[in-house]
């Protein structure tokens, strides 16, 4: 592989070159996509624990006694519902309503709001809050400050408990507690982006080498595994969670998305809700679903989907389900299109090889410890 | 995993067996290693036709897909069927049982000549 210089590098840079991953330009970043292996990577996730370096993400705090007004004024999730210690799954929209990002939101306190938001989008999404901003709110850009590790699996809880006085039994689906882990001032959070029960922290970057090395030993008795974007990414899939670029643009609406559920139309005026109604009003011509391969072949992602021979949409993502042991996707096609059992094809290279959509999500975890 | 010295190799990482008129087709380990988890592999029937330095296939890996090109001109005279069925094989016997296709070759084959011997593709891999 060669050093790209130009790529930004994650406090980790050095740890995933020693730990002889596989690096790649991931919308400038220079990042590990596979270290033993997506599949391997991908089953240890599923079945005990992985460590994620998602240090590229960004994060911008937002502060004031006005910050929850304008935090509800730029997404679409009700923040101002949110309680001390609570995080939400919410998008940024432009006027038109299509997709600035999707984010996450957590309330650190009434006047103190946390934003953690996709790494090649953020110094957009800094300038959309900070253009739209009429509120007493501090908008500030805050990633050169954080690192971010994602604890994913089954054992995630018992691996990260060895390092932290935190109770993380105590904490639940989607909240979040300020701690420590090894000693270090960690923000610990209970998300992910994998379909299983897990944490992640942000800590220090001076910090991250040592808290990344200490977390493999913890998890050492489990089969802990570091995992690369390849996992991270057929994980996502299997759990249907959206990738901005992919399920998720400037031209695609949140209803389009299957995203209903984190637009809260009755929660007052935000942007992106005046072309949301006429959406609702008009009703919607295209959707995601997800779809199966029935012949032989794998969709993947910008590959063209017909239906009876006509043009019916396109693949978001694509490619073989590590857990499932099927060729797996998300596609747009007519809205009235999506109902499972619907028979499309794929165009692979020239031919149309027959699919099926399917219900979502394709993978979806036992009831975790909580949820 | 080394190179077999009877082999001939291609810049775009497969390898050719060639025995009088017949060569045997595969990818090489630098390939399979660069490609991780395989997947998928998309093979010619037999009786069709490849063309030195032209597609005939293709193999996926969980991430990506890559085209594989004929090192000689031919016509496909078996595919592996192994690889229908087990194409993780690929990752474990790229130049031995998970071979890609035989091939009975064209008339005319002074085409070899631009292959590389193990020794060079050693070193062009060495140095890529």
């Amino acid at each position: 592989m060669s050093a790209n210089t130009d790529l930004k590098r994650t406090p980790l840079f050095e740890t995933h070159i020693a730990s002889k991953a596989r690096m790649v330009d991931f919308g400038g970043w220079n990042m590990p996509v596979q270290y033993s292996g997506i599949v391997e990577e991908h089953n240890s996730v599923r079945q005990a624990v992985g460590l994620f370096d998602v240090s590229h993400m960004g994060e911008i705090d937002v502060r004031g006694p006005e910050a929850g007004k304008l935090v509800d004024y730029v997404t679409t999730n009700h923040a101002a519902k949110l309680k001390h210690g609570q995080a939400h799954y919410s998008a940024l929209l432009y006027e038109h309503g299509g997709f600035v990002d999707d984010i996450l939101v957590h309330k650190v306190a009434d006047d103190h709001f946390f934003l953690c938001v996709n790494s090649s989008n953020q110094e957009k999404d800094f300038e959309h809050i900070r253009q739209n901003n009429r509120f007493e709110a501090e908008v500030e850009f805050t990633s050169d400050q954080y690192a971010q590790l994602a604890i994913q699996g089954p054992k995630a809880l018992a691996t990260l408990q060895k390092l932290t006085p935190v109770d993380l039994a105590g904490i639940k689906y989607y909240w979040f507690v300020d701690g420590e882990v090894s000693g270090a001032p960690a923000r610990i959070a209970r998300t992910g982006y994998t379909g299983e029960d897990g944490f992640e922290i942000y800590i220090q970057p001076a910090e991250a080498a040592r808290i990344w090395a200490e977390i493999m030993k913890a998890g050492e008795e489990f089969g802990i595994r570091p995992c690369g974007l390849g996992a991270r990414n057929t994980l996502r899939l299997e759990a249907k969670m959206a990738l901005y670029g992919h399920e998720l643009t400037a031209s695609i609406n949140p209803f389009e998305a299957d995203l209903g559920w984190i637009v809260k139309m009755d929660k007052g005026d935000f942007v992106g809700r005046a072309a949301l109604e006429k959406v609702r009003a008009n009703g919607l011509t295209r959707k995601l679903a997800g779809f199966e391969m029935r012949g032989r072949g794998i969709g993947r992602d910008g590959y063209e989907i017909t239906i009876e021979g006509q043009p019916a949409g396109w693949v978001t993502s694509g490619g073989p389900s590590p857990t499932l042991n099927k060729n797996i996707g998300l596609c747009y096609v007519p809205a009235n299109k999506t109902a499972p059992g619907t028979a499309i094809e794929v165009t692979i290279r020239n031919v149309p090889v027959e699919a099926e959509i399917v219900a979502t999500p394709f993978y979806k975890r036992r009831q975790g410890a909580s949820a | 995993m080394s190179y077999p010295e009877s082999y001939k190799y291609t810049k775009e990482h497969e390898w050719v067996h060639i025995e009088g008129d017949r060569a045997t087709i595969g990818i090489t380990d630098h390939a399979q290693h660069e490609l991780g988890d395989i997947v998928f592999v998309d093979l010619p029937k037999p009786g069709s036709a490849v063309t030195k330095g032209q597609t005939f296939g293709s193999v996926e890996s969980v991430k990506a897909v890559s085209d594989i090109y004929a090192p000689v001109s031919g016509e496909v005279t078996e595919a592996n069927e192994l690889l229908a069925k087990t194409p993780e094989q690929l990752n474990s016997d790229p130049h031995g049982a998970a071979w890609l296709i035989k091939v009975k070759l064209s008339p005319s084959n002074s085409e070899t000549d631009s292959l590389m011997s193990a020794a060079d593709y050693q070193n062009y891999v060495g140095a890529e």
